[in-house]
């Protein structure tokens, strides 16, 4: 599954293609659920997929493709919402922080409704660990790549961000609120 | 056997994760048995867990948009957005590409130096997008001059961009112009004109000269609800942005081309 030096065979851009392709619907449903957004999300995408594809030659020594594409997502992801509170004045695009219920997905239960507003109520490296652990299925060790902390910060991130979403599912937005601060 | 340490919080979480060993799940589930409160908590965050996963599932199911393909990103040249806007930088980035790919690189790469082209139309697309973000959130001066000296702002930009620019006239867009200002292109200016509607949305006309290539279509960018059409045209490139839905936006950008098209200028003038 390395890159070919020899140019018989499959041509490069389809080993690259067979090796990100594969990874392409679990980044989009991370960037989704962060950014709520379909078009947002995968612009998200086609950044990480570039600078993947720009950066290809550093990967071998990453070893771990689907870390390291997470990782440069979150990264991009982290890298605009840095950029949009340095732009400070309301520009109207306010889509990272205040994610509208997504009506166009909400499959008419407000049960499942529910689990989004309780994602949305972590603060962001809470939500990602969820995210990339819970639903990506990444391993505590590919999510300590990714998050770049130590396993331990996994797993207590990961412990902290269950019991806040239990208690909100439990006791709702205010409970939350308070217990953040 | 079952492993004797005491149960952790990572233990909970592992065995939530279907992640721990053998040995140490007979402990945690031992531990469980007798915890109910623990257990509850648990069970809690088990229906939870699966309920996101049930939630999201839909994306990663749908099938994967063309633009997200490989082939495609390769071939539509885009750079990464974030780096310089700089021509020679996403040229040097794209070149890095053709190399990390080795020979066969170079069959996407030659093809007229397409990639080249459209980074450069690019590169404009996302200065005008930082240049928005900049300028239209600003309240006390958004613009440099205002449109009260239209006429001046025009020739000023037109002689420092190179280009003869107008200031399209957008009130048939519910638009108009409330001045502009003189922005850094990498080595060169580049303009800007802001436009308001009587709602206070206000959305953006970048120009500034084009080296790399004289004429494209219609291109369409959308960053974090930010979108922008930009084309170049007789060696100037156009950007209209505005924080709109794409449909939205094209009437604009229409409105605009069509009115530099009407503008056309007799080759006598075409450069000042």
């Amino acid at each position: 599954m390395r890159q070919p030096d020899d140019g018989g065979g499959a041509s490069p851009l389809d080993e690259i293609a067979s090796l990100l392709e594969p990874q392409i619907p679990g980044l989009r449903r991370y960037a989704w659920a962060l950014l709520r957004d379909d078009e947002t999300a995968d612009d998200l995408v086609q950044d990480t997929l570039e600078r993947a594809i720009s950066r290809w030659h550093q990967r071998r020594q990453d070893g771990d493709l689907r870390a390291w594409l997470f990782a440069i997502q979150r990264n991009l992801f982290l890298n605009s919402l840095r950029q949009r509170r340095q732009r400070g004045q309301q520009v109207g695009v306010e889509t990272l922080d205040q994610v509208a219920a997504p009506d166009g997905h909400a499959d008419g239960s407000a049960g499942l409704k529910d689990i989004l507003t309780g994602l949305d109520a972590l603060p962001e490296e809470q939500r990602s660990v969820l995210l990339l652990v819970g639903v990506e299925d990444l391993s505590y060790e590919q999510a300590a790549r990714v998050l770049d902390v130590p396993i331990g910060t996994v797993m207590s991130r990961l412990s902290r961000a269950r019991e806040r979403m239990r208690r909100f599912m439990e006791g709702g937005r205010s409970a939350v609120l308070r217990r953040i601060k | 056997m079952t492993d004797e340490r005491p149960i952790g919080e990572d233990d909970l979480q592992a065995y939530l994760d279907g992640r721990l060993a053998p040995g140490r799940l007979r402990s945690v589930e031992a531990y469980l048995a007798d915890s109910p409160a623990a257990a509850s908590r648990v069970a809690v965050e088990a229906e939870q867990r699966q309920a996101l996963r049930d939630r999201l599932a839909f994306k990663a199911a749908e099938p994967i948009p063309a633009r997200l393909r490989v082939a495609h990103l390769v071939e539509a040249g885009r750079r990464p957005a974030r780096f310089r806007p700089a021509a020679a930088a996403a040229a040097a980035i794209w070149l890095s590409i053709g190399l990390a790919v080795g020979a066969a690189g170079g069959a996407f790469l030659a093809k007229d130096g397409l990639p080249l082209r459209q980074a450069a139309a690019d590169t404009a697309a996302r200065d005008a997008i930082t240049a928005y973000r900049t300028y239209v959130g600003e309240r006390l001066h958004p613009v440099e001059v205002a449109a009260d000296q239209e006429a001046h702002l025009v020739q000023w930009l037109s002689r420092r961009v190179g280009h003869p620019l107008v200031a399209p006239n957008l009130t048939a867009q519910g638009y108009r112009l409330i001045g502009g200002r003189l922005l850094p292109a990498g080595a060169e200016p580049a303009a800007l004109f802001m436009y308001q509607n009587d709602g206070g949305q206000r959305l953006t006309l970048y120009a500034r000269s084009s080296a790399a290539e004289k004429e494209t279509a219609f291109r369409f960018e959308s960053q974090n609800g930010v979108s922008a059409f930009s084309w170049i045209d007789e060696g100037c490139s156009y950007v209209v942005t505005g924080s709109l839905g794409r449909d939205e936006l094209l009437t604009v950008a229409q409105a605009v081309y069509r009115q530099y098209e009407d503008k056309a200028k007799p080759p006598e003038r075409g450069t000042l």
